[in-house]
């Protein structure tokens, strides 16, 4: 920690690259018309992926546990930012009223009470972290408090990802329904459209993952995430050196959810729209997958991960739409199964391999799946049955 | 009938009325339609007749004669062949129709089709026309069918309703009580206001006194329907559930294609039923497999379910044991992984469907013995929810068979409770997970074959049960068959009488969530808990 090593030095030195590249240079060029307005949209949506993916590896590659409701958190914030949003379009919908057209639609002819403060965007802002901070803080205090852990942490959150989106599916819930929220025009007095705003929306999406990746990585040197790796490591012996784990799983649970908040709230102006099929639990998974592809346990992996897969998953659609489910799947099954590690791995996996074939030209290649740093430990076998 | 008075007409018809003589009905119906027409022959009185059969190429029928239901013939004995257009029709105005349709409807009362009866007195009663009393009484004697019966007790009570007289309206209030008719609560309803208006005390009690009556029996319904759906909701998730309890229970296997399992099943069923009927082409990576069907009909065709059970579980066992071949078998130490190994396994299978059946659903027409229900007191039990009970019964004592009465459950429940004890002994540990995992893969395909029956088949009928399937065997306690069965019905019975509170499906189905992740807050493992000294158990 005091002093840094070589590595931890390229590190930076790479980061600040990156970080000046995409925050300065990459919408100067869009400014002077060299990166188009598409492209840098598209990559803005890349960059909010990316931080989804960090929360994600914040719960699972650091700590062990397999959220799979960072979807639910990732639109909730979005769902906050959308209610502003919608606000902000004022009388200028499909039926010309001051409230928003599904709740026309709906019948009503107020704005319902709840959504009356959502006109002011410090106010939005403040509801973006707090509803999925809450959501996090009293979920996971039930969840930790009674130690649920491995998979069944996974099923749960599972089910309450896919709870909520039932939930935002009713109509009733007054939050869009099945449409959500869409046709956005402003956002604090901004044209949505112009591309300057968009332009804007970029740099403040590159900024947040610069701030949120720095904070990660001083946090990982601290004694809290050597306790946080060791509580996925070994749970129980950290729970016996006198830690209170749970405390420690709330705190980065709320972390994560609310990064991934953020993440969403950003993610829905630059989009145009938010609706329940954002929060299914599958969605959560696909994170999930960028998180295993790029290289879990890391902090660039998540990164690379999202945006590899994304730009692939835009290759595919656009190139073989029919098979990206399958490129997708399939991508999963090998990650898992022959690189658990990531793409960050893929180096010193070839470095290793050089060695071994330096030393003995004729060993094959190692196939072993290898032990995963990041596996909780191992299920007992001692079940009996029924 | 050929009496020009009009009133002596109607007089007539009106006397046909409670009469079951099945040649009144066509009759009377084709007067009204202008279909029965005068045959004046060149000699004689004119003779009513009906034109029966194909026309010819003269636009000819034959004729029928209406009082002796013989057909017309000439002089030489050959069948007349007459043309509409040259008769005259009968006449009829507009008191006669009206007397005909009031037969007509009595008519379908004296029906010997049970069904046509019911339906007949029902519309009747709510006519609430005091004319057709004498009718109805009438056929009260002679009825002997009890639901006919009631039926008719149940109309004639409606109708005395609005009888000018007290007491007659309070007698029928009473009976109405007695039967508890669901379907005469409006009408009490009104009588009631009708009474308060008028000031009719006696009345408006007597009638609030039947409505609470029928509202207590409402609620009675209600309980007993939601008990029983609960059960076959209960059963329905048994169903799905218990191919998880098997390799997640028992295996610790955390298989998120369990659901695409129960896909493969369903469409296996689907398979069959078209090789049973018409045969099927499905598009496969560009190519084009086609099966042909057998043209197979009635019992025969109506068996193919039978036929499919087995197929459906087989089909399923075997990508189950490809499956736990090709990627389970390298996971077995990290749940979590196989968790993210066997989703992207899931959307392969997803995707693979979609490719071969499309991405609509198909049609399985479910076999016509599924279809009825049967009624007992108001309370409808439908065949089809009574035969997920029956085959949920059955599923579960087949697997409780094969764990504790055969080789292969004694070899299963040795490598589940200790792995290295049973290879010690010579148990082949491998061969022992690869048919377990083929048995729980099975189990998922026979509930697709059978969900095939009762919902949907698409390309996502998996991800409609797979977060069910985990809640109740995680609710059930993992690795305790008898706690999913418990967890099963027990999440049934809760849904469906939170769906009757509430009245509203969606909703209900969120509480249940929530009040299953309280639930584990009370106990975390589960219903039923696997004793063991370790701690990361």
């Amino acid at each position: 920690m005091s002093s840094l090593s070589k590595r931890h030095k390229i590190e930076l030195i790479a980061v600040g690259v990156i970080a000046v590249f995409f925050i300065v240079i990459f919408p100067l060029l869009n400014a002077h018309g060299a990166v188009s307005n598409f492209t840098i949209n598209l990559w803005g949506k890349y960059l909010c992926y990316a931080l989804l993916a960090i929360s994600v590896d914040l719960l699972w590659g650091y700590t062990g546990l397999l959220s799979l409701g960072q979807a639910l958190f990732f639109s909730l914030g979005g769902y906050m930012m959308g209610m502003y949003l919608m606000r902000m379009i004022g009388d200028l919908g499909q039926y010309k009223k001051p409230i928003p057209d599904f709740l026309v639609f709906l019948g009503w002819t107020d704005l319902p009470k709840f959504w009356v403060p959502f006109s002011s965007f410090p106010f939005a802002s403040a509801m973006v972290l707090l509803v999925p901070g809450l959501l996090a803080l009293v979920f996971g205090f039930l969840a930790f408090r009674s130690r649920v852990k491995g998979v069944y942490f996974s099923i749960l959150t599972q089910a309450l990802t896919y709870g909520a989106s039932l939930m935002f599916f009713r109509n009733d819930m007054l939050m869009g329904g099945n449409n959500g929220f869409t046709d956005f025009k402003f956002i604090l007095g901004y044209d949505l459209r112009d591309a300057s705003t968009q332009r804007g929306l970029f740099i403040a999406t590159a900024l947040v993952l610069l701030v949120v990746y720095v904070a990660l990585r001083l946090l990982s040197h601290t004694k809290f995430g050597l306790v946080q790796r060791a509580i996925r490591d070994g749970e129980n012996r950290v729970l016996f050196s006198g830690y209170a784990t749970a405390h420690f799983k709330l705190f980065i649970f709320i972390v994560a959810a609310l990064i991934a908040a953020v993440a969403g709230a950003l993610y829905v102006p630059q989009v145009g729209i938010i609706n329940p099929s954002e929060m299914t639990p599958d969605k959560s998974l696909e994170a999930v997958v960028w998180c295993a592809v790029g290289g879990r346990a890391t902090l660039v992996g998540p990164i690379i991960g999202a945006i590899g897969v994304n730009s692939l998953k835009s290759w595919a659609s656009r190139a073989a739409p029919d098979y990206w489910l399958v490129i997708l799947g399939g991508l999963f099954v090998i990650v898992v199964l022959l690189l658990p590690g990531g793409i960050v791995s893929i180096p010193a996996r070839l470095k290793a391999l050089w060695q071994r074939f330096k030393k003995k030209p004729a060993e094959p290649e190692p196939t072993s799946s290898g032990d995963s740093s990041a596996s909780i430990p191992p299920a007992s076998e001692s079940k009996p049955s029924a | 009938m050929l009496a020009s008075d009009d009133a002596r007409k109607i007089q007539l018809v009106a006397s046909l009325a409670g009469e079951s003589d099945n040649a009144i009905e066509p009759l009377l119906k084709a007067w009204r339609e202008d279909a029965l027409y005068l045959y004046e022959p060149t000699e004689g009185a004119r003779v009513p007749v009906l034109l029966v059969g194909e026309k010819d190429d003269n636009d000819g029928r034959a004729a029928v004669r209406v009082d002796t239901g013989a057909s017309l013939v000439d002089a030489d004995g050959k069948s007349l062949r007459l043309v509409a257009a040259d008769l005259d029709a009968v006449e009829h105005t507009s008191a006669l129709r009206r007397a005909m349709k009031g037969v007509l409807d009595l008519l379908d009362v004296a029906s010997p089709d049970r069904k046509k009866r019911l339906q007949a007195i029902q519309t009747i009663g709510f006519s609430q026309d005091a004319e057709k009393l004498p009718a109805l009484q009438k056929r009260l004697d002679m009825e002997n069918d009890a639901a006919v019966k009631r039926s008719l007790r149940e109309a004639i009570a409606v109708t005395r309703l609005k009888d000018p007289a007290a007491n007659v309206k309070l007698s029928a209030l009473k009976e109405l009580q007695e039967l508890h008719s669901l379907s005469s609560y409006d009408l009490i309803r009104n009588a009631m206001r009708d009474a308060e208006t008028v000031g009719d005390k006696q009345t408006a009690a007597a009638a609030k006194l039947a409505l609470s009556a029928i509202d207590k029996h409402k609620s009675t319904i209600n309980f007993f329907g939601t008990l029983f759906r609960g059960l076959s909701l209960g059963s329905i998730l048994l169903i799905v559930a218990i191919g998880l309890a098997i390799t997640f229970g028992l295996m610790g296997v955390i298989n998120m294609a369990h659901g695409e399992m129960i896909a493969v099943g369903a469409y296996t069923t689907y398979l069959v039923e078209n090789v049973f009927g018409a045969g099927i082409t499905i598009p496969f990576f560009g190519f084009s497999l086609s099966i042909p069907g057998i043209h197979a009909s009635g019992v025969f065709y109506q068996s193919y379910f039978l036929f499919a059970l087995p197929l459906s579980f087989l089909a399923a066992a075997l990508v189950g044991i490809g499956l736990e071949r090709s990627i389970i078998r390298f996971l077995y130490r990290r749940p979590l992984e196989s968790l993210l190994a066997t989703w992207g396994v899931s959307l392969l299978l997803q995707q693979g469907l979609k490719l071969m059946f499309g991405s609509n659903n198909v049609q399985v027409s479910s076999p016509s013995y599924l279809s009825g229900n049967w009624t007992v007191n108001d309370i409808i039990f439908g065949w089809n929810r009574v035969f997920v009970i029956g085959f949920a019964g059955l599923i579960v004592f087949g697997v409780w068979l094969i764990l504790t009465k055969t080789p292969l459950g004694l070899l299963i429940r040795s490598v589940m409770q200790n792995r290295n004890m049973a290879s010690c002994m010579g148990v082949r540990t491998e061969r022992v997970n690869m048919l377990t995992f083929g048995l729980g893969s099975g189990l998922a395909g026979l509930a697709g074959a059978f969900i095939s029956q009762i919902g949907n088949v698409g390309p996502s009928l998996g991800q409609n049960y797979i977060v069910d399937c985990f809640m109740t065997v995680v609710v059930g306690g993992v690795g305790n068959l008898a706690g999913t069965i418990y967890s099963a019905i027990g999440i049934g019975l809760v849904d469906q009488s939170l769906q009757q509170i509430l009245l509203n499906p969606v909703l209900g189905k969120i509480l249940v969530l929530v009040a299953i992740i309280l639930f584990l807050q009370w106990r975390p493992s589960g219903l039923f808990v696997t004793r063991s000294r370790n701690l990361d158990d």
